[in-house]
C-alpha cells in the first residue's frame, strides 16, 4: 500500500478550489498555483526514485479490495508523465505572470490550469478504465474552460470544434469500456489483462480494442481525426497554447500505450501494421500541412500532429524496444513542443501578431531568444547531441532491426521536411528585416526568456545524458508490458479472479 | 426486452450521425445529446441490467446474494455519465450561444476563419 498516490490529486484539487475562493487577489491566486504546481514536481520527481528503486506503487481507493474498488497503479510511465506534467504546469504558471492579461487572470485562469493538472495526474494514476474516461472527462472540461477564456472571435469557432470533436471521441472511449464490461465483467485494467486472454471470443475483444484505438487516436490527434487541433490550439492565450501543444495530445498517446500495452497485447499485434500506417500518414499529412501556414503557432500546431506519429510508430512496432524509443521520442517531444511555443509565444507577444510576413528581425533585437529558437528548432528535428536525436534513433533503429523499411524511410523524410519548416519561422520571425519599424515594440523581459530557456536546457541535458533517460523508459516500457507483474502488484499472487472467487463463493 | 433496447440504441446513434452532420449548430448539438442518451442505454445493457444476477455486494456469511439483486456497477457508470453529459451538454449550449453572438450565424461553414490561410 502506498497511500501517498493521492496526493498529486488532492494538492491541485484543493488549491483550485482556494484558488477560486480568492480570484480578485492575484498575487495571492498566483502564489497558490506556483505552490501547487511545484509540489506536485517535487513529488512526481520523489516517485520518479522510488517506482525506480522498488517497482510498483499502488493505493486501493477506500481500501477496497483490487478488482472491487479503484486502483491507483503508479508505474515508469505515470512517473515519467506526472513528472513531465508537473514541470510543465510549473513553467506555463511561470510564463503566464508575463502574458496573461488582468481580465482573463481574474476569470478563474489559474482554478483552470490546476483542475487541469488535477486531471492529467488522475488520468496517468488510474488504474481502471471507467476512471480513466472520468479523468479524461475532468481534464476536458478545463481545457474547455481554458481555450475558450477570453472570448474572442477565433476562440469560440476553433473552440466549438474542440469541444465536439472531442466529446465525440469520449463518447467513442465510453462506448468501448461499456462494451468491455458487457464482455469481461470488469473494469480494472490488472483484471481485464488477466481475463480477457483466456475469453473465447477474441474476435470480438479486437472490435472493442477498435473503439479504443479511434477514440484515443482523436485524443491524440492521428490521421485522420486530427482537425480539432490545427484549428483551435493557435486561439486561446499564449501560455494555453504551450501548455496544450505539450500536455494535451499526449494524454491521448499515454492512453494508447497504456490501453494497449497492458490491455490489449494480443490486440496490439493484430493492430500493429495499421498503426504504423497510421503513423506515417500522421507524419506526413502534419509535415505537408505545416508547410503552407503562414502563422508561428498554426506552424507549431500542424507539428504536433506530425511528431505523434513519431510515438504512435513507437507503438506500432510491438514490443520493450518501440516502446521504449516511443517514451523516449516523447520525453523529448514534451519538453522541445513545449519550447518552442513557449519561445515562438515571446516573439508574437514581442512583435504584437503571428504573421510570419509582419515580423521580422528578432535576432538583433533580442538575441538570446533567437538562439533559444535555434537550439530547440534544431532539437525538434532531430540533430545531435540534442534530445531529438536520440528518440528517432531509438525508433529508426528499432524500425531497422523490424525491417519496416518504409515507415524508416517516412520518418527520415519528414525531418528533413520538420527542419524545413524550422527554417522558415527561423528566416521569417528573426532573421529578415523587419517591415516596419519596431522602436516601439516592448523588450523580452526575464519571465518571458526563462521558462522557454529552462526547457531549451533540459533538451541539452537530455541530449548529452540520454543514457539514464533511455534506462528509464526502458524501465516504464518493461512495466507497461509485464502484465503478470501488473496484475500481481494490484491483486495479489493468486491474480484478480482469485480474489473475487474468494469474496463471492463463486 | 434487450432486443429492444438494442434497437433503441441503434436509433439514438443513427440519429446522432444525422444530426452531426448537418451544417446547423443546434443539431450538431442534438446530436451530441442524442450519442450521449444511446452510449448511457447501451451501458445499462451491458451489466445484466435487465437480466437479474451477479450482483457485487454478497452477505459474507452465506456467500450468497439477496434474492432481486441486480448488478449494480452499470448503474453507477451510467449515473456518472449522465452528469458528465449533463454539464457538457450545459457549457456546449453556452459556448454555442456566444459563438452565435460573435459570428451572427447557426451555419458551421461561416465559422471558418480559424482554418483559412
Amino acid at each position: 500500500m502506498a497511500n501517498h498516490l493521492f496526493l498529486p490529486l488532492l494538492v491541485p484539487l484543493f488549491s483550485a478550489l482556494l484558488a477560486t475562493l480568492v480570484s480578485q487577489r492575484w498575487l495571492m491566486v498566483r502564489v497558490i498555483a506556483l505552490l501547487a504546481a511545484l509540489f506536485n514536481l517535487g513529488y512526481s520527481g520523489w516517485l520518479l526514485w522510488i517506482v525506480g528503486s522498488t517497482g510498483r506503487q499502488i493505493t486501493q481507493a477506500s481500501n477496497y479490495a483490487a478488482p472491487f474498488g479503484i486502483s491507483l497503479v503508479a508505474d515508469g510511465l505515470s512517473a515519467i508523465m506526472l513528472t513531465l506534467t508537473a514541470l510543465l504546469m510549473t513553467v506555463t504558471i511561470v510564463y503566464s505572470f508575463a502574458t496573461v492579461s488582468a481580465e482573463r487572470e481574474r476569470f478563474f485562469y489559474y482554478p483552470l490550469l490546476l483542475l487541469m493538472l488535477f486531471g492529467c495526474s488522475g488520468a496517468f494514476l488510474t488504474g481502471d478504465l471507467f476512471n480513466l474516461y472520468v479523468w479524461f472527462e475532468v481534464l476536458l472540461v478545463a481545457s474547455f474552460g481554458l481555450i475558450t477564456l477570453g472570448g474572442e472571435r477565433a476562440q469560440l469557432e476553433g473552440g466549438l470544434k474542440y469541444v465536439v470533436l472531442n466529446l465525440f471521441g469520449s463518447t467513442c472511449f465510453l462506448i468501448g469500456a461499456g462494451l468491455l464490461y458487457g464482455v469481461a465483467g470488469t473494469l480494472n485494467m490488472a483484471h481485464l489483462a488477466e481475463r480477457l486472454g483466456t475469453l473465447q471470443n477474441p474476435t470480438l475483444i479486437t472490435a472493442i480494442a477498435g473503439f479504443f484505438l479511434f477514440a484515443f487516436s482523436s485524443k491524440a490527434g492521428l490521421v485522420p481525426v486530427f482537425f480539432w487541433l490545427p484549428t483551435s490550439y493557435h486561439t486561446p492565450a499564449l501560455p494555453v497554447s504551450a501548455l496544450f501543444s505539450g500536455l494535451l495530445t499526449k494524454v491521448g498517446v499515454y492512453a494508447l500505450f497504456r490501453v494497449f500495452g497492458t490491455v490489449f497485447p494480443r490486440e496490439l499485434e493484430r493492430y500493429g501494421s495499421l498503426i504504423l500506417v497510421i503513423a506515417g500518414l500522421t507524419m506526413i499529412v502534419g509535415v505537408l500541412g505545416a508547410m503552407a501556414q503562414v502563422e508561428v503557432r498554426r506552424i507549431l500546431s500542424f507539428h504536433i500532429v506530425s511528431q505523434v506519429g513519431y510515438m504512435i510508430m513507437g507503438l506500432g512496432l510491438v514490443g520493450v524496444a518501440g516502446l521504449t524509443a516511443g517514451i523516449l521520442y516523447m520525453v523529448h517531444h514534451i519538453i522541445v513542443k513545449t519550447a518552442l511555443f513557449l519561445i515562438g509565444g515571446a516573439a508574437e507577444h514581442l512583435s504584437g501578431t503571428g504573421e510570419l510576413k509582419r515580423m521580422g528581425g528578432m535576432a538583433r533585437r533580442e538575441p538570446i531568444l533567437a538562439a533559444l529558437w535555434l537550439l530547440a528548432s534544431l532539437s525538434l528535428a532531430g540533430l545531435p547531441p540534442l534530445s531529438g536525436f536520440f528518440g528517432k534513433l531509438g525508433l529508426i533503429q528499432t524500425g531497422v532491426q523490424q525491417q519496416q523499411w518504409l515507415i524508416v524511410g517516412v520518418s527520415v523524410a519528414v525531418s528533413l521536411f520538420t527542419l524545413f519548416s524550422m527554417l522558415k519561422i527561423w528566416n521569417e520571425v528573426f532573421w529578415k528585416e523587419p517591415p516596419e519599424d519596431l522602436g516601439a515594440l516592448p523588450r523580452a523581459t526575464l519571465g518571458l526568456l526563462a521558462p522557454g530557456a529552462l526547457l531549451v536546457v533540459l533538451s541539452i541535458v537530455i541530449g548529452f545524458g540520454a543514457a539514464p533517460v533511455l534506462e528509464y523508459s526502458r524501465l516504464a516500457a518493461t512495466q507497461l508490458l509485464d502484465t503478470q507483474g501488473l496484475v500481481r502488484d494490484v491483486c495479489g499472487p493468486d491474480g484478480c479472479d482469485a480474489v473475487t472467487t474468494t469474496v463471492s463463493g463463486r | 426486452m434487450t432486443f429492444v433496447l438494442s434497437l433503441v440504441v441503434g436509433v439514438l446513434f443513427g440519429g446522432a450521425a444525422y444530426l452531426m452532420l448537418r451544417r446547423s449548430v443546434v443539431k450538431l448539438i442534438l446530436g451530441v445529446v442524442l450519442l450521449s442518451h444511446g452510449t448511457n442505454l447501451l451501458l445499462f445493457l451491458m451489466g445484466d441490467g435487465v437480466v437479474r444476477g451477479r450482483p457485487a455486494f454478497v452477505d459474507p456469511a452465506t456467500g450468497v446474494a439477496a434474492a432481486n439483486a441486480a448488478d449494480p456497477l452499470p448503474q453507477a457508470l451510467i449515473l456518472t455519465a449522465i452528469v458528465i453529459s449533463f454539464g457538457f451538454t450545459a457549457f456546449i449550449l453556452a459556448l454555442a450561444y456566444r459563438a452565435n453572438q460573435a459570428v451572427q450565424s447557426d451555419d458551421l461553414d461561416d465559422m471558418i476563419s480559424t482554418d483559412r490561410l
